[in-house]
């Protein structure tokens, strides 16, 4: 059997980016752009439904390698040499080492190292076709929106110049290295997309080449070229001491009594996933990723780069459970799960809020994998899909409101649903869908809840009971700015037309799984946790699954019923009572000295309780003390064999 | 069957309940204050009365909303007497709180805008010490089946009185009791006139008083669940228990004043964590 489709994919956007790079008429370039969009997206299909009529079963490709890993070799002396350029150009030399040293290391056991045993570089199976899926339809449609987006981007902003070959170019490496991580197998190549996916965030954060992104950008930068460090010692500990360099292998040898190299390599690759799923204390870089052009935020924040760690650790998670890597991944998850949702409630830029939600919600996926029992990957597969589809969908329509709005801000959204009321609908929708009863992050939310009780981890309850609180304050106070009635005028709607199908195809896909959701546990999610741990213990049974599908029928049908009912019975509308009177249209009031004065709603954000400068540094405190306690317990009690 | 009838008497009689209930409130708290008070049945009449007016509204979409708010919170307490999971009821009882919310805000009205974000944040207070009790119950119980947890052999209580004290306490919360009614007061002309009721006028207060009612018998039947096992006499003892908790929460809202909600929100997490916390860790570690 052969899949021509893998390889296509990885290197079809690659040779995209080139064109994109070459073609500097917009028009030709667009066009393209959407052209390979589309067939990015139909080949994803086309290589699901392959691998379906071969049965799903898992399978591995590529035995004999030795051209293509002389030139994965290659490439990453290439990325090697762009980050040592870049860093010396912009005066921040030391980063470079992070990368000179990792490299170096790789290409001294590729070149002068040991003889590693054959292994199938790609391995296809339920999780990484999932991944594929993700990355296939939400990271072209991104791109699709992008192309709009950018136009305007451009012309509002006409200090910044004018690169966007330079962007498209990134955009495409970006989803070529994703379908490479996600489907390789071999340590060595998925260290090679693991570093791609760093520098292609890094040059997208720094597309505006002003101060603060220069500033983002390398931050993001190093926080991630550390995690590939640790990575990169992580794989060739490894493969120097047993004498391969797959991740099946080392997850294998990982379950039940692990060799000191495994545990250390599973470790570090653990990680490293941390940091790139941005989780404190390595939070900042992506709150920093804010100041890109929108595009590169869905795409860095919502199908792809941060869910690079996640799938890494879900990988890893069978060798996770019950250990201490697995006990360290599902407190610094959890941690990062309740304090960034409180610092959300403390944001009123709407991006950050997303930014800060992102990193939440990562947080309990992340938790999820370290218990590492085929209950929570359950719940952290299905928070995966939803939030991949309501973040990019949120993180689109704040970028296209914002080209309208000229601005982000939360409290600049009172009223939003009369003054701009399509985008305003979408980001209903899709703020909805990240904590409301009918959809799905909740119901996998409550799942991670029972799972982690099930699994005797207190802190991760207290985590999930606290931080699910705090995390419909957030929420439910922006949907109440979007809805509250408003005399000022409507805004005229600039979002190009592209832009508004990709908006519409997240917002269809939001709802569809929303009914599909019981079938897609049945049929995919399961098998995905029969290949993982070989059983598969549904933590919601099938029966509370179609409770859910009426009840969700139900929640859809009564507002809209009631809606319906209340439409035609009489009502008599009054002025709001305002203590002052109230001039007449709801917006002012007469003050005590007879000025009018208006009014302004602004909502609660407990700056002084809440904000990011208050409780940022000490989170980032605890979070690094419990790393650098609990990697050197882990080292040592793998290396002393078990004395501690 | 066995569903049926308890779903069944929730629909009709939970209100009835809910409003004898309010009406005892009102005469208990009369004479704590030396007044002769209302008869027993005012409530009902006061909703009645409410409900022949017109419908007074700021924006007509609070119509839809509030209505919304009253089905969901009602099929949320179908769904708990009915015996499904407590955590299910739990999580669709934080959205039909949301349409409370929607309500208040669409009008764009100061008072209610301000007592709904008080709202919010007695939501964001109580939320985890009801979410912990649910853990509690599934822990000392083995189920967050509803009609599981009913017919184990011992009371739940007898494991669980941490989640218990943290449960009454946030009770407070719900019921808009002062010190934490910060939301909604109770007496007019206070800081906030009437919150986030300000402005739901005749028809629609109707509504909400009722949506009310099937609530609070929601959480008492929540209380209920510490305290009900296989015998058929610990009935009587949760009827005695929600009695006496009722009592308790009157005696404090008329012996406090309000609380501001920075400091409900700080003591009701503590509670939480402290109470909630121990007795977590102590049946974790006895499992």
């Amino acid at each position: 059997m052969d899949m021509w489709e893998i390889p296509f994919l990885i290197c079809f956007p690659l040779v995209v980016s080139v064109l994109m790079f070459c073609i500097r008429i917009n028009k030709i370039r667009n066009a393209v752009a959407y052209v390979s969009a589309v067939i990015i997206m139909l080949m994803t299909g086309v290589l699901t439904v392959h691998w379906g009529m071969n049965g799903f079963a898992p399978a591995e490709f590529y035995v004999e390698t030795e051209l293509v890993d002389h030139f994965i070799l290659g490439a990453e002396i290439l990325l090697m040499l762009v980050v040592t350029f870049l860093s010396f150009k912009y005066n921040r030399p030391w980063v470079s080492l992070l990368s000179i040293v990792p490299t170096a290391v790789i290409a001294w056991l590729e070149l002068e190292g040991p003889e590693l045993d054959a292994i199938s570089h790609i391995k296809v199976d339920h999780l990484s076709i999932l991944m594929c899926i993700i990355i296939g339809i939400i990271g072209s449609l991104i791109v699709i929106y992008a192309v709009g987006y950018m136009h305007g981007y451009q012309h509002y902003h006409t200090e910044i110049p004018d690169r966007r070959y330079y962007f498209f170019m990134i955009l495409f490496i970006f989803l070529g290295a994703m379908f490479g991580f996600v489907l390789s197998d071999s340590l060595l190549w998925i260290d090679l997309f693991w570093e791609t996916t760093s520098v292609c965030s890094f040059l997208l954060i720094g597309y505006t080449q002003q101060e603060e992104a220069i500033h983002n950008s390398f931050r993001a930068l190093w926080m991630n070229l550390l995690g590939g460090c640790a990575l990169c010692v992580g794989i060739v500990y490894f493969a120097l001491d047993q004498g391969t360099a797959s991740l099946s292998v080392l997850v294998e040898q990982g379950t039940g009594q692990a060799p000191a190299s495994v545990q250390v390599a599973i470790a570090l690759i653990a990680f490293a996933a941390l940091t790139k799923a941005a989780q404190l204390p390595f939070s900042k870089w992506l709150l920093g990723a804010m100041v890109a052009p929108t595009p590169s935020s869905a795409l860095l924040h919502s199908a792809t780069m941060v869910k690079a760690g996640i799938y890494v650790l879900f990988r890893l998670a069978p060798a996770m459970s019950g250990n201490m890597t697995g006990t360290m991944i599902s407190f610094i998850g959890g941690f990062t799960f309740l304090s960034a949702s409180i610092m959300a409630i403390a944001q009123s830029d709407g991006k950050k809020v997303l930014a800060m939600s992102t990193i939440s919600n990562l947080g309990l996926m992340v938790a999820c994998a370290g218990v590492g029992r085929p209950e929570t990957i359950w719940a952290g597969c299905f928070l995966m899909i939803f939030h991949a589809v309501s973040k990019s969908l949120l993180f689109q329509d704040i970028g296209a409101t914002e080209n309208s709005l000229h601005s982000r801000d939360v409290e600049e959204m009172h009223g939003l649903l009369y003054r701009l009321p399509v985008l305003a609908l979408f980001m209903f929708i899709g703020i909805c869908g990240m904590f409301l009863a009918p959809f799905g992050m909740l119901i996998s939310k409550w799942a991670a809840l029972k799972a982690s009780v099930d699994e005797n981890n207190i802190i991760l309850v207290f985590f999930i009971c606290f931080g699910s609180a705090t995390t419909s304050f957030y929420w439910t106070k922006w949907l109440g700015k979007l809805i509250a009635h408003t005399n000022r005028p409507p805004v005229r709607d600039i979002t190009k037309k592209n832009e508004m199908i990709s908006l519409s195809i997240h917002a269809v896909l939001m709802l569809a799984l929303c009914i599909l959701f019981p079938f897609l546990s049945s049929v995919y999610v399961e098998p995905l946790l029969m290949e993982m741990f070989s059983e598969s213990n549904q933590v919601i049974s099938n029966n509370v699954l179609y409770i859910l599908i009426i009840l969700i029928c139900f929640f859809f049908a009564v507002p809209f019923l009631a809606y319906i009912y209340e439409k035609n019975v009489k009502t008599n509308k009054k002025l709001s009572y305002m203590n002052g009177i109230n001039t007449g249209k709801n917006d002012a009031f007469m003050g005590s000295m007879g000025a009018e004065k208006e009014l302004v709603l602004a909502n609660l954000y407990f700056k002084d309780i809440c904000g990011q400068r208050k409780l940022m540094n000490p989170s980032i405190a605890i979070t690094t003390a419990v790393i650098i306690i609990m990697m050197c317990m882990i080292i040592a009690s793998a290396l002393g064999g078990g004395m501690i | 069957m066995n569903q049926l009838i308890p779903m069944m008497c929730y629909l009709l009689l939970a209100p009835l309940c809910g409003a004898i209930m309010e009406g005892f409130d009102r005469k208990i708290s009369a004479r704590m204050q030396r007044r002769v008070g209302p008869p027993i049945l005012q409530p009902i009449y006061d909703v009645i009365k409410l409900w022949k007016k017109q419908v007074i509204v700021v924006e007509k979409s609070q119509n839809f909303l509030l209505l919304s708010y009253l089905l969901l919170t009602v099929m949320t307490g179908c769904m708990f007497f009915a015996g499904t999971d407590l955590l299910m009821v739990l999580f669709v009882l934080s959205t039909s709180a949301v349409f409370l919310y929607f309500s208040a805000v669409i009008s764009g009205s100061p008072m209610s805008t301000m007592g709904a974000l008080r709202e919010l944040v007695q939501d964001m207070a109580y939320e985890p010490a009801v979410l912990l009790a649910a853990v509690g119950f599934y822990l000392t119980t083995g189920t967050f089946d509803v009609h599981g947890i009913m017919n184990s052999d011992v009371s739940a209580i007898v494991k669980m009185p941490g989640f218990f004290i943290a449960f009454v306490f946030v009770l407070t919360i719900k019921m808009r009791k002062s010190p934490f009614d910060s939301a909604q007061s109770h007496h007019p002309h206070q800081e906030l006139v009437k919150g986030i009721t300000t402005e739901m006028g005749a028809k629609n207060l109707a509504f909400f008083q009722i949506t009310e009612w099937y609530e609070i018998i929601l959480m008492l039947g929540v209380e209920a669940l510490f305290i009900v096992n296989k015998n058929p006499w610990s009935w009587l003892a949760a009827v005695i228990v929600i009695l006496l908790t009722y009592f308790l929460e009157i005696l404090i809202d008329n012996t406090s004043a309000r609380m501001k909600w920075q400091d409900m929100l700080k003591l009701s997490w503590i509670v939480t964590l402290l109470a909630g916390g121990v007795n977590l860790m102590a049946l974790m570690l006895i499992r």
